[in-house]
């Protein structure tokens, strides 16, 4: 039996028919055409469909589509502003962050999260807050130094690129 | 001024904002109108004999539109090297392994799919397994494939000089053994794939590969499809490191599947899936014995190997060649002994990861070298830097060190790590450890046999002259080929970068064997700066004849254009090119012609200016028998030290600093040289302290999950102190040579030199688990 859900995402009101066990991250991807949010595993080990749901960072293969019903939803879609990239993507492209960047929507999302509630975090906060969030490719270094390029005010809103 | 304008330089990856943004396509993004959904059956059981298959029930299922068994696909056998094609894409009289493959379905969506799978009946009589390598070599084990008695999938036999001659004149011979378990490559994206075909019978495969020309041929072949009706299109691809580098049963599915229904179908690995499909990091057993002189020179080694294959060989062969073959360097040798076998089990096939086949036995050999010099009673450091090799020097296997920054990567990381006031002098419980490796930039040879180019490249300048588009069948995979094709072409034709673009992993674009063994920045490269030059030269020849001045008095720098070095009198250029654009937005202007001034000229002297590039190794290496693997037109190295923290009441190690020098010819991005040198010491420590994949009884997979099967997060890994050491390669394009895969090989044994150091115990067996490092030190203080 489909459930009529109602969600905001990335600003905008969505309403979905879903079936019971359907994942938020399969109501993103394949309803909403949400693709930026990744399914590396679906067992919330990976990391890569980290999305923002009602300002926490969380894994969205391991939300039910209906629990998520009357909740607001960020995506790495919904980041960049009027054309700008939001500066942690900025952080990311011009720190060298990403490699294949299939970790990076969901590592740029948790790496929001906790800038949202902490702006001045240690790296070791930093690695706490992404170690959730798997990355094969970079070693994690660059994408540690993106995170704290941004929370330095070396890299700030409103840039160019 | 520097020498350079584009290369050498922090330039953001071409890719790196659709990457940010969420907009880059990955394979699983993609899809079609009418789309179908395909699942694999795979075999439950480890060895069995297939009696029968039953799909009727499956066919009869609502929403399925083709179930394809051997019947259905043939038996054609494919597999990486055509000396071992050893496998069907369904098994169709035995099945080797849990997860081989006996059939495929294609419904309208996935759950239908996989209700049909299940709904498939196989009557097996099952059969004795052997899962461990040593048994598998025993009389009477049970035997996997009939053409391969004694379960042997390859074995190599090689010696340079005389060894026991060689070994007779040394002071000192010192053994070491080590094993290492079966490790998954994790790459974060799951294969994927897209086929359909169009209605004059040509295929289009979209697929995550690092291989797309590979996968063209391995498909056209096994699915009896002219080549020539075979498109394989790489979208963005999240991560390879190897195991993506073969044709997979998902993309012969996907396209039979899309064949048998005429509509496009998709597949993906779940990921237990991908730990199932495997093809990657063998288990090693490696067993050598170091011969010196009493002052630390090195004389003989003798080395051997045996090698966990899986059910099928992949690339098997190259891999047993390569643990032999990679020890030939970077320390001088009068003489070098191997003995290689790679042996088959009902496991996952193995095939090839980053460091192929060296990594483990370079591990070994960087520890035995460690154990010689302490029983010499040298610094490691030092016994390394005595019989180093440099510029010049060819192995006693024949490779040609072309250029080799090993002597400078040792030092620097002997210096940026503070080494001597560390070694000897850290308290128990803390150690450090040092090591060097080295790797090819490209294999000299590709898979199959042929005197195909490795690499060609078309650069097609736009209409207006403003852009450079570079077209190839290289694989972007996240190691950033596509931004070096671009620096590359931007470099040699003289424009900025951001007038670049491009388009490449698609087969009908050019011929690319692709992403393996670290060949494309100097194969792929060299063909993007032959086409550039090609496309410059045609843009210099026009030039020339309507100024009226010397070829060689041109030169493009930055996007503008020189004449002996100034502007010239170049007024009737631009005034030709503003009057014949009027109306567009983006006239040239400044006190120089621009090269997009200078393109639309010769674009109206001789149509549209494309240039071609191509490259192929030159001959090559030696002409003993496996010659082929090892040799490569130049070699990337790389030294290491490692500084680490042991609980010596758990066992547990902390990686507490690491410091990497890695020579790369000349850098082409300085940013995506580092990243590849971080992100392989992050895969070689995972690999020396967590990973192993581990079966149960009866050959099923324990840890198929990124949870379980543990790979380093973000509070494993320290910051690597990033030396960048530059040769100037005379083989690669502006000098340049691989980085992604030397890396990787002295981070095992630095971090288990580090080890020793910090706690006295020699390690024989990886990972280094808390319950392994704790059970040796129990054992090395009862010894006492």
């Amino acid at each position: 039996m489909k459930r009529i859900i109602q969600l905001t995402v990335n600003g905008e009101r969505a309403e979905v028919a879903v079936e019971p066990n359907r994942t938020l991250l399969q109501v993103l991807r394949e309803d909403l055409g949400l693709t930026g949010t990744k399914h590396g595993c679906g067992l919330g080990d990976c990391g890569a469909c980290t999305v923002i749901l009602d300002g926490r960072p969380v894994n969205s293969c391991l939300v039910l589509a209906v629990q998520a019903n009357g909740s607001d939803v960020l995506t790495i879609e919904g980041l960049a502003e009027n054309g700008k990239l939001h500066p942690l993507q900025r952080a990311f492209v011009e720190k060298g962050a990403i490699q294949c960047g299939f970790c990076s929507p969901g590592m740029i999302l948790s790496a929001k999260a906790l800038l949202d509630e902490n702006p001045k975090p240690t790296e070791k906060e930093i690695r706490m807050a992404i170690s959730g969030n798997l990355c094969r490719c970079t070693g994690y270094q660059k994408i540690v130094e993106a995170i704290q390029a941004v929370a330095s005010g070396e890299i700030m809103q409103g840039g160019d690129s | 001024m520097g020498e350079f304008n584009v290369i050498n330089t922090r330039a953001p990856r071409l890719d790196a904002a659709a990457k940010a943004t969420g907009r880059a396509k990955y394979a699983d993004d993609l899809s079609m109108p009418g789309m179908l959904y395909g699942a694999i059956l795979q075999s439950p059981i480890a060895h069995g004999k297939i009696l029968n298959i039953d799909t009727s029930r499956a066919r009869r299922l609502p929403g399925v539109k083709a179930v394809v068994t051997a019947k259905e696909a043939g038996l054609v056998k494919y597999g990486v090297s055509p000396a071992r094609y050893d496998e069907t894409l369904y098994a169709y009289e035995k099945v080797r392994y849990v997860g081989d493959e006996i059939a495929a379905v294609a419904a309208v969506d996935l759950a239908t799919a996989l209700e049909a799978v299940q709904l498939i009946k196989v009557d097996y009589e099952e059969l004795p397994a052997v899962f461990d390598m040593f048994e598998a070599m025993k009389e009477g084990a049970p035997q996997i494939h009939d053409e391969f008695p004694g379960n042997l999938t390859a074995e190599v036999h090689q010696e340079f000089g005389d060894t026991d001659a060689a070994m007779a004149e040394c002071d000192l011979i010192v053994d070491h053994t080590l094993l290492s378990k079966r490790q998954d490559a994790a790459f974060i994206e799951p294969h994927c794939c897209l086929a359909h075909f169009d209605l004059d019978g040509k295929l289009t495969l979209q697929t995550s590969t690092q291989v797309p020309h590979y996968v063209m041929r391995t498909v056209a072949m096994v699915l009896r499809i002219p080549v020539g009706n075979v498109r394989v299109l790489k979208p963005y691809v999240g991560g390879g490191f190897g195991p993506k580098a073969e044709a997979t049963p998902l993309e012969m599915s996907a396209a039979l599947l899309a064949r048998e229904t005429g509509k496009p179908v998709k597949m993906n690995y779940s990921r237990e899936q991908v730990f199932l499909h495997s093809r990657a990091r063998h288990q090693f057993y490696a067993e050598m014995s170091l011969g010196v002189k009493k002052d630390g020179t090195m004389v003989a080694l003798r080395n051997k190997a045996v090698l966990d294959g899986g059910a099928y060989t992949s690339f098997g062969i190259a891999t047993v060649y390569y643990s032999g073959s990679l020890l030939g360097g970077p320390y001088k040798l009068k003489a070098m002994k191997y003995d290689g076998l790679r042996v088959y089990t009902n496991k996952p096939a193995c095939g090839a990861q980053r460091g192929h086949g060296g990594v483990i036995h370079r591990a070994a050999f960087e520890q035995l070298l460690d154990k010689t010099a302490e029983k010499l009673g040298l610094d490691p450091l030092e016994m390394r830097l005595k019989n180093i090799m440099a510029t010049g020097d060819v192995t006693i296997n024949e490779l040609d060190m072309s250029s080799l920054g090993m002597k400078e990567c040792l030092e620097a990381v002997r210096d940026g790590s503070e080494w001597y006031k560390k070694k000897g002098k850290l308290p128990k419980g803390k150690g450090i450890g040092s090591a060097c490796g080295f790797f090819v930039s490209g294999a000299g040879y590709p898979i199959y046999r042929s005197d195909t180019y490795h690499a060609t490249v078309i650069v097609k300048l736009s209409e207006d002259g403003g852009i450079v588009n570079v077209l190839s069948g290289a694989a972007e995979i996240g190691q950033g080929s596509d931004t070096m094709m671009a620096m590359i072409a931007a470099e040699a034709l003289g424009v900025p970068l951001d007038c670049v673009r491009v388009v490449s992993g698609d087969t009908d674009l050019t011929v690319d064997l692709g992403a393996y063994s670290s060949r494309q920045t100097l194969m792929t490269g060299h063909a993007v700066k032959e086409a550039a030059e090609h496309a410059r030269a045609q843009v210099v020849e026009v030039l020339a004849e309507m100024m009226k001045c010397d070829p060689a008095s041109i030169t493009f720098r930055d996007g503008k254009v020189f004449f002996d070095g100034g502007p010239g009198n170049f007024e009737e250029i631009r005034k030709r090119y503003i009057k014949e654009h009027r109306g567009w937005t983006d006239p040239p202007g400044g006190e120089y012609l621009t090269f997009k001034e200078a393109a639309r000229m010769a674009y109206l002297a001789k149509g549209t200016i494309v240039g071609t590039g191509k490259y192929k190794p030159p001959k090559l290496g030696g002409s003993y028998k496996g010659a082929a693997v090892g040799t490569s037109p130049a070699y990337g190295c790389s030294a290491q030290v490692v500084e680490v923290t042991v609980d010596m009441e758990t066992g547990e190690v902390t990686v507490d600093a690491m410091t990497d020098a890695h020579d790369c010819g000349r850098a082409i991005n300085r940013t995506q040289v580092e990243g590849q040198m971080q992100g392989s010491l992050s895969m070689g420590l995972g690999e020396c302290l967590f990973e192993e994949v581990k079966f149960d009884s009866r050959g099923r997979i324990l840890n198929a999950s990124l949870g379980e099967y543990k790979v380093p997060t973000s509070l494993d890994m320290p910051n690597v102190n990033t030396i960048i050491v530059e040769s100037n390669e005379p083989k690669g394009p502006f000098g340049a040579k691989e980085v992604g895969e030397g890396a990787i090989m002295p981070t095992i044994p630095a971090i288990l030199n580090a080890i020793y150091d910090a706690t006295g115990v020699r390690i024989t067996e990886l990972p280094v688990t808390p319950e392994r490092l704790y059970m040796a030190m129990k054992a090395k203080k009862k010894e006492k």
